[in-house]
């Protein structure tokens, strides 16, 4: 048996990967993924509390987040189609229009 | 039952009229704006012949015919009353009379000016309010007639707006007005904390209850107060110096307002309140003191003037400090009976200066007219008798009336030989600036440009001047004084409302015995009159050279004098500048633009500056705002964690 802390040690690293990628990264894609490694590293740590405690709620919040996932990955691709259509670059610095 | 003889059609008349031409004037031909604005006023001045004529029926006086409630507030109450006794009965005669005489003469003076139904609006406006101070029954409806015609002259001083000097006389009249109106409603302020009330049925019998003061009071206080109005509005010391510029105005208006009328209303308030003034010796005593320092003043300026219109202005304030003389050593009866004559006397000599002025096409220096007797004798022949009638020459109305002040000032308890001697030396002075302007307007040859054709009025403007002329000669006839072989039926017709403390009617009555005296004082004042003549005979017709001459061997003493004494220049100095550069410097770019306008400029200035601050953490930049999500979570999670460690 695995113990929990092990679990929860690997998703916090795989959430601070998302952010520190999130940070770094200047690719709109890469951004994207790293939003998506720091879901799955929550899912991780749910699914992990669940199998721990027994209880379901658990899992059922982890498919909650996947379908939300799998919603925003849909939206968000076509975003950043748009994004490239309109501005020939997907590097987040330079879309900045609104900004001062 | 006492008749109601509907005194309010006296005042509201001339409104109506006011009204009529303000509205509609503009539209209408000159001749029906004239129309209507003198209608108005002849049937207002029938009106009150008419209440005159009904005078003597009347069985009880005063008759006060109240109307409608105006301000109810506890104890205290002011209707819309009017109050008619022997002393607004003559004022009323004489402003309505003389009203009425100027409206006519205006029918040709004004002619060829513009704005014609704006002057006589204006006009009937001024006659409505004056008539309303005349008649008020109560000081506050005189206080709103004061206060309009105060409004009407500063409109009819500035009729010529489009003029600077014109506008800015207007505003210096109203506002050295407000000195004094702001005395005048302290001085009401103390009436109605004294005497609960300021209708005068009220307030003249609680103050006779009271006793003469031996110390300076609460009736000093209100009489110096309401004689700081009257300074200002009759134009005494140190208020007079709204009067002169006033002649920016168009003549019939120095004639009706700054001769006539208006400035009469200080006199006519102070003989109005005459009970409060004889219980007060220290308040009479500041009356005559102001009135004979005003009287010399005046007439000695008057001496150096060029301009004709201020030679009359400055004989105005200088016979309007003969008025509060009187009124100074309790001969309420004396002022009013000058006023009444000067009314006559004064109002022509400004419509003969007037009718001078038209006749040269707007010149007002004397020294470029000359000659013009045979040019214009009817204008010659009235001012002549005005000119004769101020001088104080015998059996002219102003000798009867002049005479009778100084022989006050001498004989009453209140009086004294130096306040005779000031006036009987101001009678001289004001004969010699009368002729000096007479002979240099009329005798010798025209000093004007060669081509000028001086033409004689038309008749509209000549036929008030002939009646008014008759009447500066004759009109003295209503007051031949006792020791000249008179009856003196004006005194006796205001001696009702004019009822001095009985303390002193004894001394008066003792002083009238000396008729010995009085004649010898006459033959002094017409003795001064004459050698007023005299100088101004020598010195403007006989010998033109010596004028000059004089002028420099006194050097100094002619500048200043020219100069008026400097008086405009020092008000500058000491107060206007003040107040100008302190509203300047300090209410304005202190006060307004420093605090004021500081406070909401820096309160939006530093808004603004925490917002450039802040606004820097919306960078725009999405890895920002990540960054901050970011370490808002690891701070939340430090948080928690620390939570949960303890």
């Amino acid at each position: 048996m695995v113990p929990l802390s092990y679990y929860l040690v690997l998703s916090a690293i795989l959430f601070g990967l998302g952010v520190t990628g999130f940070l770094v990264k200047r690719n709109i894609i890469t951004l994207f993924m790293s939003i998506e490694l720091m879901l799955n590293a929550v899912n991780l740590s749910f699914v992990a509390f669940a199998a721990h405690w027994g209880a379901l709620s658990g899992h059922v919040y982890v498919f909650f987040v996947m379908v939300v996932a799998a919603a925003e990955a849909a939206v968000g691709l076509a975003i950043i189609i748009a994004v490239f259509r309109t501005r020939q670059t997907l590097n987040v610095d330079r879309v900045n229009l609104l900004k001062l | 039952m006492t008749p109601n003889l509907h005194l309010w059609l006296i005042p509201v008349l001339p409104l109506v009229g006011a009204a009529l031409n303000g509205l509609f004037g503009r539209r209408w031909p000159k001749r029906a704006v004239a129309l209507v604005g003198t209608v108005f006023v002849g049937a207002a001045f029938a009106w009150t012949l008419w209440v005159a004529s009904q005078f003597s029926h009347l069985t009880q006086l005063p008759h006060i015919e109240e109307h409608a409630p105006w301000i109810t507030a506890g104890g205290f109450v002011a209707n819309f009353g009017f109050y008619l006794d022997q002393l607004s009965l003559v004022m009323a005669l004489v402003v309505t009379g003389v009203g009425f005489l100027i409206h006519i003469y205006s029918i040709g003076y004004m002619e060829h000016e513009g704005g014609y139904y704006r002057f006589f609006a204006y006009l009937n406006l001024f006659m409505f309010f004056m008539l309303t101070l005349v008649l008020a029954d109560n000081y506050l409806l005189m206080f709103v007639g004061w206060e309009g015609v105060g409004l009407a002259s500063y409109l009819l001083i500035g009729f010529w707006f489009q003029k600077d000097s014109a506008a800015a006389a207007g505003k210096k009249a109203f506002i050295v007005n407000r000195i004094g109106d702001f005395g005048f409603l302290l001085a009401l302020f103390l009436l109605i904390r004294t005497c609960g009330s300021l209708n005068f049925a009220e307030v003249f019998p609680a103050i006779s209850r009271m006793g003469v003061e031996a110390a300076p009071g609460v009736l000093t206080a209100i009489a110096l107060l309401l004689m700081l109005g009257a300074c200002g509005k009759s134009a005494q010391l140190p208020l007079y110096v709204w009067l002169p510029d006033a002649m920016e105005g168009p003549t019939p208006v120095s004639a009706l307002i700054h001769a006539a009328t208006m400035v009469t209303a200080g006199v006519y308030m102070v003989a109005r309140s005459n009970p409060i003034f004889s219980r007060s010796p220290e308040a009479l005593t500041v009356v005559a003191v102001v009135g004979c320092l005003t009287a010399l003043f005046a007439a000695t300026i008057g001496m150096a003037q060029n301009d004709i219109k201020r030679v009359l202005a400055y004989s105005t304030i200088s016979q309007l400090g003969y008025m509060f003389l009187a009124c100074g050593v309790a001969a309420y009866s004396a002022a009013i009976f000058h006023l009444m004559t000067h009314a006559f006397f004064k109002a022509l000599l400004f419509l003969a200066a007037g009718s001078v002025i038209h006749a040269l096409g707007g010149e007002q220096d004397m020294r470029n007219m000359g000659g013009l007797r045979k040019h214009i004798p009817w204008t010659f022949w009235t001012m002549t008798a005005a000119t004769f009638a101020i001088a104080g020459f015998p059996f002219l109305s102003g000798f009867f009336s002049k005479d009778e002040i100084l022989w006050r000032a001498w004989s009453s308890p209140y009086g004294g030989w130096i306040f005779w001697a000031v006036g009987v030396g101001t009678a001289g002075l004001t004969s010699f600036y009368m002729f000096r302007l007479w002979f240099l307007t009329f005798f010798g040859e025209s000093r004007g440009p060669e081509d000028r054709h001086p033409h004689e009025s038309p008749r509209v403007m000549l036929a008030p001047l002939v009646i008014l002329a008759v009447l500066a000669v004759v009109g003295g006839y209503v007051g031949v004084p006792h020791a000249l072989g008179g009856e003196n039926h004006f005194e006796r017709f205001l001696a009702p409302v004019m009822a001095v403390p009985a303390a002193l009617e004894h001394e008066g009555a003792a002083a009238a015995a000396e008729v010995g005296t009085e004649r010898m004082l006459t033959a002094a004042s017409v003795g001064a009159a004459a050698l007023g003549l005299f100088f101004a005979w020598l010195l403007y017709h006989k010998r033109r050279d010596l004028p000059e001459k004089i002028a420099t061997a006194l050097g100094g003493m002619y500048t200043a004098v020219a100069n008026k004494y400097y008086v405009d220049e020092g008000y500058n100095a000491v107060l206007v500048q003040p107040v100008v550069e302190g509203s300047t410097r300090l209410l304005w770019r202190g006060v307004d633009a420093g605090v004021i306008d500081g406070t909401v400029n820096h309160a939006a200035g530093d808004v603004r500056k925490v917002s450039d601050a802040l606004r820097h953490m919306q960078s725009g930049s999405v890895r920002s705002y990540a960054g901050w999500v970011a370490a808002g979570a690891a701070l939340a999670l430090a948080y928690l964690i620390w939570v949960g460690a303890r």
